[in-house]
C-alpha cells in the first residue's frame, strides 16, 4: 500500500489560475449542466431552460472576459498551456460576442411553422413515418444549446492554447460538435447529412496532418510548447527537414480549418448543407478561431523560421483570394457564394498574416498584422451572421429559397429585407462607412507596410472582382423582374430580427467609427510567449 | 473667427438623405421639399463661409477643422478633418448652389413619379458624399466621399429599374469606377508607406523628397482614379451609357459636379505632380485625347443627351489638360470647372425641359423648330451654347481661352489640338442647337410641344445668368488668380503670340465650326438617320470604345464561358456582362474541380500538402 502512495506524496497539484480561466471555465460548466438538463429535465421546459444556460453562460463568460481584459494582465496560466494574453482576451470576446447572435438564431422557431431549423430526431430516416410523427409530435433536439457551449468553449482555447496538445484537442472539442450541428437540418436531410459526413471526413483527414506536424515539430524541438520551439528554433539545434516538414503539415491542418486553397473544398459543400444558422456561425466563429490558432503558432513558435515558410503562405494567400472571388462568379446558389466569398475573406486575412507587419519589426509605421487581422475578423464577422439570418427568411415551400434566381425582384417585395441584405454585401465589398471598408484597409496596409505589396495589388484586384459579384446579386435583387412565383419573405420572431440587428448595427457602427474597436484592438497587443 | 461649423455643410444634406430613405412612406408628402431644403440651406451656410473667408487675409484663409480621431493605429492616424480653403469653398458653392436649382427643377421634373421621395433621397446623399469628397483634409476621407458619389451615382443611374438599359448602365458605371478606385486606394496606401500618413498637409510636405520614380508612380495612380470618375480615355465608356439617369441627375452628376472630381484631385495633388514631369504629361495627353474624343463623339450623337454627355467628357478633358499644365494651368482649370458647371448645367436641364415637352423623346432628329413653342427654354440653352463656344462676354469665353493660351505656352502641338477642339465644339454644339430649335418641325402629331413649368424654367434662367455673368471672376481684376494662387501657386504663362493674337485666331476657328454646322444643318434633316460616311459611323459608336471593351475584354470572356460552363445559370446570368464573363469562364473551369466527391477533395488536399511541404523545403535550399 505505501508503495502506492509514495508518488502521491510527491504529487504536486498543478496550479491552475481560476480567476483567469474563468470565461472559458463557465462556458464548458454551463455545457456540462446542459447535457444534465437534457436527462433530467421534460421535454416542454426544455427549450427555454437550454436557451437560457446557453444565453446566460455566454454573458457571463463575456463579462468576465471585459473584467479580465480591464484588468491588463497577461499570463500563461494551467502550466504554460494556455495563454490568457491581449489576443486571446479580445478573440474570445468577438466569439462570445458572435455565439450570442447565433443562439438567437438557433432558437428561432416562428418562421418553419414552430418549428427550429433543425432536425427533430436526428435519427429518422429522411422521409420517413417516424420523421412525420416526430414532426407532427414537435420533437425537438435541444442539444444543440449544449453542443453548441462546447464548440463555443472550443474555439476559446483553441485561439489562447499555448501548447500544441492543448491546441490539438481544443481543436476536436470545437470540431465534434460542428459535425454533429451540420448533419441536423430539418429541411434538405440528405444534404445536410452529406455535409456533416463530408466535414467530418475531411476534417479527420487535417487533423492527422496537424498531429503529424505536431509529432514533427516535437521530434525537432523535444518540447510541444510554443515558447519551448520558439527557443529551439533560436538555438538552432535538431534538424531543418523535419522542422520544415513539421512546419508544413502544421500549416495544412491549420488552413484547413481557415478555408485557405488548396484547402478550402470542403466549404461550399459544408456551408450550403448545414442548418443556415449553423453555417453562419461555422463562417464568423470557426474563422476567428482558427485564424487566432494560424496567427499564434506561426507567430510566436514559428516566427524565428518566419523566411521559410512566408513564401509558402505567399502563394496560399494569393490562391485563396484568387480562387474564392473568382469561383464565386459563377455561383447559383446564395449559400455558396457567401461560401467562396468567406474563402476570398480568408485570403484577405492571409496578405495581413504573411505582410508581417509587427512591432518591433523595424519596417512597419501603422498597424501591426495581429492587430489588423483581429480587426478583420469583427468585420467580417457581424455582417456574415447577419447575412446568414437573412438568408433563413427567404423561404419558400421547400423550406429557404437559396437558388440565386430565387431572389431576384426581392428588392419589390421586400425593400427592408432586400435594403439590408444588400448593406451586408456592401459591406462585404468593402465599400466606404461599412465595416467591411474599414476591415480591409486595415488588413491592406498591415501587408503593405509589411512589405508585401505584390499581395495587396492581387488582393485589391480581387476585391474587385468580388465587388462584381455581390453587385450581381443587388442588381438581381433590385433591378429584375418579380417572378409570379417569388419565395415568400417569412416574418421574423424576435430572435432573428434581433440577431440581424445586432449584425446591422455592428456593420454600420464599424464603419462609421470604427476608433474604439481598433483602438481595443491595438491595445490586445501582441501574443505572449 | 473659425469655421468650427463646417461639418454642418456635409450634415444637412446628410440627414436629409437618412430622414428620406429610412423615414418610408410617410414623408412621401413633404419629402421633395425637405429633400430640396437641405442643399440649400447649405448653400446659404457656404455663402456665409465664404464672405467669412473673403474677410481674411490670404495667408489666413485656410483652416483645417478637426472633428475627431476616425483611427488610430500605432503611428498611422487618420483623423476625420475637414478642410475648408478657397479651393475647396468654390467647389461647396458649386455644389451646393447649383445643386439647389436642379433639387427645385426637379420637383417639376419628377413630379409624376411615385419615387419621387427615394429620388430626393438619393440626390441629398449625393450632395453630402460630394461636399465630404471636397472638403475633407485627407485622402483616405476623400476616398470616402469618392465612394459615395459612386454609389449614389450608381443608384441614380439605375433609378428608373424598370428599364433594363438603365440596369446595365449602372452596372458598367460601378464596375468601371471600380477600376479607377483600385488607383487612389492604391494611391493612399502607398502614401502611408511612404508619408506615414495620408494627410494633405502631410503629403504635401514630403512630396519634394519622395523619390522621382515614387512620385511618378503616385501621380499615375491618382490620374488612373481621375479617368474612372471624370470619364477620361480609356475609362470613358461609362458615361455616355449613364445618360440612362434622370436628367437631372445627367446635369448634376454627370455633368456639373461628380464627373469633375477627377480635376479636383489633380489640382489638390499638385505637390505631387510639381516633381513628376511624366505624371503631369501623363495628364496632359490624357487630357487632350479625351477633349478631341467627346468633341468627336458628340458631333454623331442624334440622343440630345448623349451629344451633351460627349460634350461633358471633352470639357472634361480640357480641364485635365490645363491641371496638367502645372501652375500655369491649375486656375483656369478649376475656373473652366466653375463656368463649365453653370453652362452645362444650364444645357442639361434645357435638354430635360424639351424633353418633358416632347413625352420624354431624346432623339433630335424628331424635333426641330423648338424655339416658338419653348421660348424660355431656348433663350436659356442659348445662353448655355454661347457660352460653351466661348463667345464673350459669355463665360466660356474666359475660362476656355485661357487654356487654350496656356496650353500653346506649353506646346505647340497641344496648342493646335486645344484650338483643333475649340473648332469642333462650335460645329457639334452649332449642330444641337439648329436640330432642337430651328428648322422644320419633325415631331410626330400626337406630341405637343409646350414651356415647361415655372419651377423648371427659373433655375433655367438663373443658370443661364451665370452662363453669362460667371466670367466675371476673372475679368473682374483677374480675382479667381489672387484667390486660388496661395492653394494651387499660379505662374504667369507667355503665349507664342500676344494674346488678342491668340483671341482672335480661336474665334476665327469657331466662326469656322459654326458657318459649317450652319451649311450642313440649314437643310431638311431627315427623321432616320441616314447611313452616313465610315467617319460619322466611327463617331456614332463612340469611336468603338465599346467595341474595343467587347473586343478585348468581352469577346474572350464569352468565348471561354460558352465553351467552359454549362449553361445551368442562365436565368441568373442573363445579367453578367462583358468582363463578369472572361472571369465566368475561369470560373467555370475553376469550379470543375468542386465535383463533390470526398475523394477528390481529399486527393486535392494531398497535392496540397505535398506543395507545401515542397515549397517550404524548396525555400530552405535554394
Amino acid at each position: 500500500m505505501s508503495a502506492m502512495l509514495l508518488p502521491l506524496a510527491d504529487f504536486t497539484a498543478p496550479k491552475i489560475e481560476y480567476n483567469e480561466l474563468a470565461p472559458l471555465l463557465v462556458v464548458f460548466g454551463a455545457a456540462c449542466v446542459g447535457v444534465l438538463v437534457e436527462a433530467f429535465l421534460p421535454r416542454p421546459l426544455r427549450h427555454l431552460v437550454q436557451l437560457a444556460i446557453t444565453v446566460v453562460a455566454v454573458v457571463v463568460s463575456g463579462v468576465l472576459t471585459g473584467i479580465l481584459m480591464n484588468g491588463k494582465k497577461e499570463l500563461l496560466a494551467a502550466q504554460g498551456a494556455i495563454s490568457v494574453d491581449g489576443p486571446a482576451l479580445f478573440t474570445w470576446l468577438i466569439l462570445l460576442a458572435l455565439s450570442l447572435i447565433s443562439v438567437l438564431l438557433f432558437a428561432e422557431r416562428s418562421i418553419d411553422g414552430g418549428l427550429s431549423a433543425f432536425a427533430g430526431q436526428a435519427a429518422a430516416v429522411p422521409g420517413s413515418e417516424a420523421e412525420r410523427e416526430g414532426t407532427a409530435a414537435r420533437i425537438e433536439h435541444t442539444e444543440i444549446f449544449p453542443l453548441t457551449l462546447f464548440a463555443v468553449g472550443g474555439m476559446m482555447l483553441f485561439a489562447a492554447s499555448n501548447d500544441l496538445l492543448v491546441l490539438f484537442v481544443a481543436l476536436e472539442v470545437f470540431s465534434l460538435p460542428l459535425y454533429l450541428l451540420c448533419g441536423l437540418a430539418r429541411r434538405r436531410r440528405l444534404i445536410s447529412q452529406e455535409a456533416a459526413m463530408k466535414y467530418f471526413l475531411l476534417g479527420a483527414f487535417s487533423s492527422a496532418f496537424l498531429l503529424f506536424g505536431i509529432a514533427l515539430l516535437y521530434g525537432y524541438a523535444g518540447t510541444m510548447s510554443l515558447g519551448g520551439i520558439a527557443d529551439a528554433l533560436s538555438s538552432d539545434t535538431g534538424s531543418d527537414t523535419i522542422l520544415l516538414a513539421g512546419t508544413g503539415l502544421l500549416g495544412v491542418g491549420l488552413l484547413f480549418k481557415v478555408g485557405g486553397v488548396p484547402f478550402h473544398s470542403w466549404t461550399p459543400d459544408v456551408y450550403q448543407g448545414a442548418p443556415t444558422p449553423v453555417t453562419g456561425f461555422m463562417a464568423a466563429c470557426t474563422k476567428i478561431a482558427a485564424f487566432v490558432g494560424l496567427m499564434r503558432v506561426f507567430y510566436v513558435a514559428l516566427g524565428g523560421s518566419r523566411w521559410d515558410w512566408a513564401p509558402m503562405m505567399w502563394i496560399i494567400a494569393i490562391l485563396t483570394m484568387v480562387v474564392g472571388s473568382i469561383v464565386a462568379i459563377t455561383q447559383t446558389d446564395v449559400k455558396r457564394m457567401l461560401a467562396y466569398s468567406s474563402i476570398a475573406h480568408a485570403g484577405f486575412l492571409l496578405t495581413a498574416f504573411v505582410g508581417l507587419a509587427q512591432a518591433g519589426s523595424g519596417v512597419h509605421n501603422g498597424i501591426t498584422s495581429t492587430q489588423a487581422v483581429l480587426f478583420y475578423l469583427v468585420s467580417y464577422g457581424f455582417p456574415t451572421i447577419g447575412a446568414f439570418a437573412v438568408v433563413t427568411l427567404v423561404r419558400d415551400a421547400g423550406g429557404e429559397a437559396t437558388h440565386l434566381s430565387r431572389w431576384a425582384g426581392l428588392g419589390k417585395k421586400s425593400p427592408l429585407l432586400a435594403g439590408i441584405f444588400a448593406f451586408f454585401l456592401l459591406s462585404f465589398a468593402g465599400i466606404p462607412l461599412t465595416a467591411g471598408f474599414t476591415g480591409k484597409w486595415a488588413v491592406f496596409s498591415a501587408a503593405w507596410t509589411g512589405g508585401a505589396w505584390p499581395l495587396v495589388v492581387v488582393a485589391v484586384l480581387s476585391s474587385l472582382v468580388a465587388a462584381f459579384f455581390y453587385v450581381r446579386v443587388i442588381v438581381l435583387m433590385f433591378f429584375s423582374d418579380l417572378p409570379a412565383d417569388a419565395p415568400d419573405v417569412a416574418l421574423p420572431g424576435w430572435q432573428t430580427t434581433s440577431a440581424v440587428a445586432l449584425g446591422l448595427a455592428a456593420t454600420v457602427v464599424l464603419g462609421l467609427v470604427p476608433g474604439p474597436v481598433l483602438d481595443l484592438a491595438a491595445r490586445a497587443g501582441e501574443f505572449i510567449r | 473667427m473659425s469655421h468650427e461649423l463646417t461639418w454642418l455643410l456635409v450634415a444637412v444634406p446628410a440627414v436629409s438623405a437618412a430622414i428620406l430613405l429610412l423615414g418610408g412612406k410617410a414623408t412621401n408628402a413633404w419629402g421633395h421639399l425637405l429633400g430640396t431644403l437641405a442643399p440649400v440651406i447649405s448653400f446659404a451656410f457656404g455663402v456665409v463661409l465664404f464672405f467669412q473667408m473673403r474677410g481674411h487675409g490670404s495667408e489666413e484663409r485656410s483652416e483645417t477643422v478637426r472633428l475627431f480621431e476616425w483611427f488610430s493605429v500605432g503611428s498611422i492616424k487618420v483623423d476625420f478633418t475637414l478642410l475648408i480653403d478657397p479651393l475647396s469653398i468654390l467647389f461647396v458653392l458649386l455644389i451646393t448652389g447649383v445643386g439647389s436649382l436642379i433639387h427645385i427643377y426637379s420637383i417639376g421634373y419628377m413630379e409624376h413619379d411615385p419615387r419621387r421621395r427615394r429620388f430626393f433621397g438619393y440626390l441629398n446623399l449625393f450632395i453630402a458624399s460630394m461636399l465630404l469628397l471636397v472638403l475633407a483634409a485627407d485622402y483616405l476621407l476623400v476616398f470616402v466621399g469618392w465612394e459615395g458619389v459612386g454609389l449614389a451615382s450608381y443608384l441614380l443611374i439605375g433609378f428608373w429599374q424598370h428599364k433594363n438599359s438603365a440596369a446595365v448602365a449602372a452596372k458598367k458605371a460601378f464596375v468601371v469606377n471600380r477600376v479607377g478606385d483600385i488607383g487612389l486606394s492604391l494611391a493612399v496606401m502607398s502614401m502611408w508607406a511612404l508619408f506615414g500618413s495620408s494627410a494633405f498637409s502631410t503629403v504635401n510636405a514630403g512630396a519634394e523628397h519622395v523619390s522621382s520614380t515614387w512620385a511618378t508612380l503616385l501621380g499615375l495612380m491618382l490620374l488612373l482614379a481621375a479617368c474612372g470618375k471624370s470619364a477620361q480615355v480609356p475609362l470613358q465608356s461609362w458615361l455616355l451609357d449613364a445618360m440612362e439617369g434622370p436628367t437631372p441627375v445627367s446635369a448634376l452628376i454627370h455633368a456639373a459636379t461628380m464627373v469633375t472630381a477627377g480635376v479636383y484631385l489633380v489640382v489638390r495633388s499638385h505637390a505631387i505632380y510639381e516633381v513628376t514631369d511624366a505624371a503631369s504629361t501623363a495628364v496632359v495627353i490624357v487630357g487632350t485625347v479625351t477633349a478631341l474624343a467627346g468633341a468627336i463623339i458628340g458631333c454623331a450623337k442624334d440622343d440630345i443627351k448623349k451629344a451633351l454627355a460627349g460634350s461633358t467628357m471633352s470639357q472634361i478633358g480640357y480641364m485635365m489638360l490645363a491641371a496638367g499644365l502645372g501652375p500655369a494651368g491649375y486656375v483656369f482649370a478649376i475656373f473652366h470647372l466653375l463656368t463649365h458647371g453653370f453652362f452645362k448645367a444650364n444645357m442639361f436641364l434645357g435638354a430635360g425641359s424639351v424633353m418633358h415637352g416632347m413625352n420624354d423623346d431624346v432623339n433630335m432628329r424628331h424635333y426641330g423648330a423648338l424655339r416658338t413653342p419653348m421660348k424660355i427654354t431656348f433663350a436659356t440653352f442659348a445662353f448655355g451654347y454661347l457660352a460653351i463656344l466661348g463667345i464673350p462676354p459669355f463665360a466660356g469665353f474666359f475660362s476656355k481661352d485661357k487654356i487654350i493660351e496656356a496650353a500653346f505656352a506649353d506646346n505647340t502641338v497641344i496648342g493646335l489640338c486645344a484650338l483643333l477642339g475649340a473648332g469642333i465644339t462650335a460645329f457639334y454644339m452649332t449642330r444641337v442647337m439648329l436640330m432642337t430649335f430651328f428648322g422644320k418641325k419633325r415631331w410626330a402629331d400626337d406630341v405637343h410641344p409646350h414651356e415647361s413649368p415655372a419651377v423648371m424654367t427659373w433655375p433655367l434662367i438663373i443658370l443661364a445668368a451665370l452662363s453669362l455673368g460667371g466670367g466675371a471672376l476673372y475679368f473682374a481684376g483677374h480675382w479667381i488668380v489672387d484667390w486660388l494662387e496661395p492653394i494651387v501657386g499660379h505662374e504667369e504663362h507667355h503665349p507664342p503670340v500676344s494674346a488678342l493674337v491668340m483671341t482672335l485666331i480661336t474665334l476665327a476657328v469657331v466662326a469656322v465650326g459654326i458657318v459649317i454646322a450652319v451649311l450642313k444643318y440649314r437643310r431638311d434633316i431627315p427623321r432616320e438617320a441616314p447611313a452616313g460616311s465610315p467617319v460619322t459611323v466611327f463617331a456614332r459608336r463612340d469611336l468603338y470604345g465599346d467595341a474595343l471593351n467587347e473586343a478585348v475584354l468581352m469577346r474572350p470572356g464569352q468565348y471561354l464561358t460558352r465553351t467552359l460552363v454549362w449553361l445551368d445559370n442562365r436565368g441568373v446570368d442573363g445579367l453578367v456582362n462583358g468582363l463578369a464573363a472572361l472571369f465566368g469562364g475561369l470560373s467555370g473551369r475553376l469550379r470543375r474541380f468542386q465535383t463533390g466527391f470526398v475523394r477528390s477533395y481529399a486527393l486535392s488536399m494531398v497535392f496540397g500538402a505535398a506543395f507545401v511541404v515542397v515549397a517550404l523545403l524548396a525555400v530552405r535550399l535554394s
